[in-house]
């Protein structure tokens, strides 16, 4: 896959998912779930989550995912690209508006779009995760790992390097 | 940091290399997302946007497509230097993070058939899943508070829509946000 196609098509799928990720990078993994594991089969199920895993576990933004993806795809060129397309359309976006909108702060109705938008942002967020934990969770340790690392996060404050490195950590010693 | 201060104290506006040092280690720090530690940067440890500036260009950033805390970086650089501050920022923000990507994504390659990464990757994304679930019941429960409560059927039809039965994003999104939206407006009437 190392063709002038795959840059093309890595370009132009992340620059329309860029445009579309209101709420964040995790909103459209659903979306780049579909187009390279569903529609073009560049990724396994398997690879994908591994490749999420990675991304989540590194620090920095999550949007490093979508270089990931593209480094896989298509080498070096193909994780600047992806990342490229993944951040110009939307940093325009954000350069230009962030001018205009700041002079409608208190408006109503941009709260009302505000607060339209939460809800729609949730449930895809909701939907990564579940994507992910159906490809991740094979057996009951992974799953129960799942369930603890929500419960971690959910009810503690417990820093989300603990449940990653634990789970890193049971899995390196063959666990899984 | 106890001290109430006065909003209209003019705060210190960072040059381009302070804007890319502080975002470079805003993204070096941020295991399991950098939103944590933006906030930590630049409102408590250099003091340039006050809690409530913060939040306001952060919500502006959630309206907007793209990934939140770079959509952050460019808004914010943007407003201290023009051009060269959003670009300063943003550089910060990505530069270690896709280098750190290259690397992993050439051991993943190389090394990713072993058996112990196999298990350890296998480990992460459980984990990783867990998080994300998290992170989702968190950001219900603000809109509890919030007071919407057709959001949280918007919430859950968009959850079955893309995550059960996985239909494509725009699709979702053309039907979900307009709804929501005029939900919004009706509630807040």
């Amino acid at each position: 896959m190392r063709d002038s196609d795959a840059y093309l098509t890595l370009l132009v799928q992340f620059a329309l998912i860029s445009l579309i990720a209101v709420g964040g990078a995790n909103t459209v993994v659903p979306e780049i779930h579909r187009q390279v594991v569903e529609v073009r089969h560049w990724i396994s199920d398997r690879q994908f989550s591994e490749l999420f895993a990675i991304a989540q576990a590194a620090p920095g933004p999550n949007v490093v995912f979508v270089t990931l993806i593209g480094h896989y795809v298509a080498g070096i060129p193909g994780a600047l690209l992806a990342t490229f397309a993944m951040c110009a359309p939307s940093c325009t976006i954000a350069y230009v508006v962030a001018k205009v909108f700041d002079r409608f702060k208190d408006a109503r109705w941009r709260n009302i779009i505000q607060a339209g938008l939460v809800p729609v942002t949730i449930g895809l967020i909701a939907a990564s995760a579940l994507i992910l934990a159906r490809a991740a969770d094979r057996d009951g340790l992974s799953f129960s790992l799942t369930a603890g690392s929500f419960a971690l996060a959910y009810w503690t404050k417990v820093s989300p390097l603990v449940p990653l490195g634990l789970a890193a950590a049971l899995g390196l010693a063959g666990l899984l | 940091m106890t001290t109430p201060e006065n909003p209209s104290t003019p705060r210190p506006v960072p040059t381009i290399s302070e804007l890319f040092w502080a975002f470079t280690k805003i993204a070096l720090f941020g295991f399991g997302g950098v939103l944590v530690w933006a906030r930590r940067v630049i409102v408590q440890e250099k003091k340039w946007l006050s809690a409530e500036e913060f939040n306001a260009v952060l919500a502006l950033c959630q309206v907007l497509p793209g990934p939140n805390v770079v959509n952050f970086s460019v808004m914010y650089g943007s407003r201290c230097a023009g051009i060269r501050g959003a670009l300063a920022a943003l550089f910060g923000l990505l530069l270690f993070p896709v280098v750190l990507m290259i690397v992993a994504g050439t051991l993943y390659a190389r090394y990713g058939h072993l058996p112990q990464l196999q298990g350890m990757l296998a480990g992460l994304a459980a984990a990783a899943a867990g998080l994300l679930i998290a992170t989702a019941l968190e950001m219900a429960k603000a809109t509890t508070r919030a007071g919407l409560k057709v959001g949280h059927v918007v919430a859950a039809a968009t959850f079955v829509a893309a995550g059960i039965f996985r239909l494509p994003l725009l699709a979702v999104m053309a039907v979900a946000v307009p709804i929501s939206i005029a939900a919004a407006w009706w509630e807040t009437r």
